[in-house]
């Protein structure tokens, strides 16, 4: 979204290029120095785990944007335009978090117990398609959840299920506008400038807001349209529904 | 017909035969209000138009009049100058276009042969402006030229090599224009450069002089520096600075030291890097300087506009320089003598108690990056940045564009390698809604707070006040606007559709004011609906 895309200036100057891979000469001590610099540099989206957060998951033996040990050290230095900030790290240190990331899609989850088949049947029966799309099917008021399970792990997934306000997608801001004679909408924002505010309310309705005709501007933090399913789904079709998510993936 | 009288006017200048900008007529720029001689408009950096036509009453009929795009990817951050009907802008990617200040059609333009592999270490590939003097454009090139371009065609006068961009030597800044000299900063803070100011012959090009703002051996303060580190301490000039005329001194930013985030290998304060240098524009003699942020290692450059105002201080007349720091704190300077006045928070921080009797921040303790990282305010691009604040001389304001953010600071390797990052360490933002920005008015002289504008996002965005009442600045999200200089209230506002990242300016075309801005990858120019004045 618009308001995100503007700080990544500063990070577009790392000029180094990876030679040979060093990721197999890693000692066990440098991918721990590697782990110590993913855990406060790159966790925070990435998950402490490696299972996604906002950012994708890396538990996974091939990563889609790094297919080889030079795409992972560049896209660790660089950065994906829009969406992921390069870093400043040396190419020492690059080639430890590189080293790191390649071990965490070497790990066997073994958090996904549910079965997908019967997920897909959940999905389909407790009105999620309501809201979200999947290959062209469903709602539009939440996230298009096509490929899921490409940027956000089973420990993500479940909290967005049972807690949706503390998972969150970046941006994602609930607002509640009364204007000036008394009217109250309360909507995803879409867009924000300096003097107006765009939102979509629960019924998928469009608004457009000058706010200097709002008497209040209430900024929702945490919140979110979208219910808890905590209590409305059985503890086994909460991991089915979690296996489901989990397998929407890109095609390879 | 009024337009056939304009450009009648114009030829009738062309033809006069004079220098079109001699050095006389940008000192003088106060009796000249219609032009936009130089990058912050004078050379006391104040930003203020003397021009009065556009005022809180008649602002609302303010409507664009043109818009240029211009070609290339990036960030468009440069300062247009306006004069004797020509607009000149540095467009993206080292193309300079003059443009027709009626129509924005344009009259020429000029392409410097980019090499493919120019190296821009720690910062966009940008450009923030040029200068005029006589019948010449200048302006700085990303692989560390100088080039004197025809005012008139934009055939090539000269081009001098400032620095090796192999070693992450860069121009970014607009070049300064005084009496037959252009003064000129470099940027590669982040590649282990040793900075400098370089003053060349306006005519010629030759180098009149070079001030290192590294200290060499046996120079004072090169104690300040562990071993060989002052060889790779940038320092780097990469915002331009002021001047002073009468005191025949320019006042110019210098940037962090390198490597920005981990100091071990630099013990000591690390003269002259985050400081303001007085240095003689005759011969570049430094006469005196004052350091803002000893030992740096949150890179917080002093690269911001040092604004020159003369006001009383505890009742007396003082020639001051005032400078919004990048470190969150408001600093007045006596600009004769450097004697440090008032150092004051104007922003969120969380590094320093305060500012001692003599000027030096004095530290809270464990605020350094480490490898885990650490929660400092403000980040790393700092409570302000090179975007420029305007001095009002009506309200005696000084009104600073904002960036209320905080960062995690991280502290990493960092080894010195000829053209390549030397940074060791780096931050990650607390931004999207953790982070804010406004247009904030301090009263000059004391550094308080009179009012705050705020945005969705900190500003990268300049601003400019007007003798009609108005500041006028920009947004992340495209918003043009004016507010009112005394209260701070929005008056009028234009969405162009892009990221404002550039300083407003304004200028008269036939008796008329103008108000110019960037948007995105185009400038708009805007004047009062007709009828309206």
């Amino acid at each position: 979204m618009a308001l995100l895309g503007v700080f990544a200036l500063l990070h577009g100057a790392s000029p180094g290029i990876a030679q040979d891979s060093r990721i197999a000469h890693l000692s066990e001590e440098e991918i721990a120095q590697g782990e110590r610099i993913y855990k406060a540099q790159c966790a925070l989206c990435h998950g402490i785990d490696g299972a996604g957060g906002t950012g994708p998951s890396l538990q996974r033996p091939v990563l889609t944007r790094a297919r080889d040990d030079a795409a992972l050290f560049s896209i660790v230095q660089r950065g994906v335009p829009g969406r992921m900030p390069g870093s400043w790290l040396s190419e020492n240190e690059t080639w430890r978090v590189a080293g790191y990331v390649q071990a965490l899609g070497k790990v066997e989850t073994g958090d996904i117990t549910g079965d997908v088949r019967r997920g897909e049947q959940v999905y389909k029966a407790k009105g999620c398609a309501g809201c979200h799309i999947i290959s062209g099917e469903g709602g539009s008021l939440g996230p298009d959840l096509t490929t899921i399970g490409d940027t956000r792990g089973p420990h993500h997934l479940r909290a967005s299920l049972v807690e949706p306000g503390a998972a969150l997608p970046e941006g994602l801001l609930l607002i509640t506008a009364v204007t000036t004679d008394g009217g109250k909408i309360r909507g995803l924002r879409v867009n924000e400038d300096v003097f107006t505010i765009q939102l979509r309310d629960a019924a998928n309705r469009f608004h457009s807001l000058r706010k200097t005709n709002l008497r209040e501007l209430r900024r929702e933090f945490g919140k979110t349209l979208m219910p808890s399913y905590q209590d409305s789904l059985a503890p086994r079709e909460l991991d089915d529904l979690i296996a489901y998510l989990a397998s929407l993936r890109r095609g390879e | 017909m009024k337009r056939a009288a304009g450009v009648l006017l114009l030829l009738v200048c062309g033809h006069a035969g004079l220098a079109q900008v001699p050095y006389k007529r940008i000192r003088d720029t106060a009796v000249e209000p219609g032009s936009w001689l130089t990058y912050s408009g004078t050379y006391d950096s104040q930003r203020f138009s003397k021009l009065d036509q556009i005022t809180a009453e008649n602002v609302a009929d303010l409507r664009p009049v043109w818009v240029y795009q211009v070609e290339g990817s990036g960030q468009i951050e440069t300062t247009p100058l306006v004069a004797d009907g020509v607009m000149y802008v540095t467009e993206l990617e080292a193309r300079v276009t003059a443009l027709d200040v009626r129509t924005g059609r344009p009259l020429w333009t000029y392409q410097h042969p980019m090499p493919e592999n120019v190296l821009n270490i720690g910062f966009g590939r940008t450009n923030r402006g040029g200068a005029l003097l006589g019948e010449t454009f200048y302006f700085g090139t990303l692989d560390a030229y100088l080039i004197a371009l025809d005012a008139k065609s934009g055939a090539v006068r000269w081009k001098t090599k400032v620095g090796d961009n192999k070693l992450g030597y860069s121009i970014t800044a607009a070049p300064l224009a005084i009496d037959g000299k252009i003064i000129v900063g470099i940027s590669g803070g982040e590649a282990g450069i040793r900075g400098f100011l370089d003053a060349y012959d306006a005519d010629t090009g030759e180098r009149a002089w070079r001030s290192y703002t590294i200290p060499g051996p046996g120079e004072l303060g090169n104690d300040t520096w562990g071993g060989d580190s002052w060889k790779t301490g940038a320092g780097a000039t990469w915002l331009t600075g002021s001047y002073d005329p009468e005191l025949d001194l320019l006042y110019w930013g210098t940037g962090n030291p390198g490597p920005d985030w981990n100091g071990d290998s630099r013990p000591g304060d690390n003269l002259y890097t985050c400081a303001l240098l007085a240095i003689e524009a005759s011969t570049g003699k430094l006469r005196w300087y004052f350091q803002f942020t000893p030992h740096d290692v949150h890179d917080w450059d002093s690269n911001q506009i040092p604004v020159l105002i003369d006001l009383p201080i505890d009742g007396e007349q003082r020639k001051l320089v005032a400078f919004a720091n990048r470190n969150a704190f408001y600093y007045l300077l006596d600009r004769k003598t450097g004697e440090f006045l008032l150092g004051t928070q104007y922003s969120t921080q969380t590094w320093a108690k305060g500012i001692d009797k003599k000027g030096r921040p004095i530290l809270v303790p464990d605020k350094e990056p480490t490898v885990d990282g650490n929660l400092t305010y403000p980040s790393l691009q700092g409570a302000t940045n090179w975007m420029s604040p305007s001095y009002s001389p009506t309200t005696k304001m000084l009104y600073v564009p904002m960036r209320e953010m905080g960062s995690y600071y991280f502290k990493g390797e960092a080894k010195y390698e000829p053209g390549k990052v030397f940074v060791g360490g780096g931050e990650r933002r607390l931004d999207g809604d953790k982070a804010w920005g406004s247009i904030r008015a301090l009263r000059a002289d004391t550094g308080d707070r009179v009012w705050d504008f705020r945005t969705p996002s900190p500003l990268w965005t300049g601003v400019m006040a007007t003798a009609g009442g108005l500041v006028f600045g920009g947004s992340n999200e495209g918003n043009f606007y004016a507010l009112d200089a005394v209260t701070g209230k929005p008056l009028w506002d234009f969405q162009t559709g892009g990221v404002i990242r550039s300083n407003p300016i304004s200028f008269l075309i036939d008796g008329k004011q103008y108000i110019a801005t960037s948007g995105g990858r185009a400038y708009f120019v805007f004047s009062l609906a007709s009828g309206s004045l």
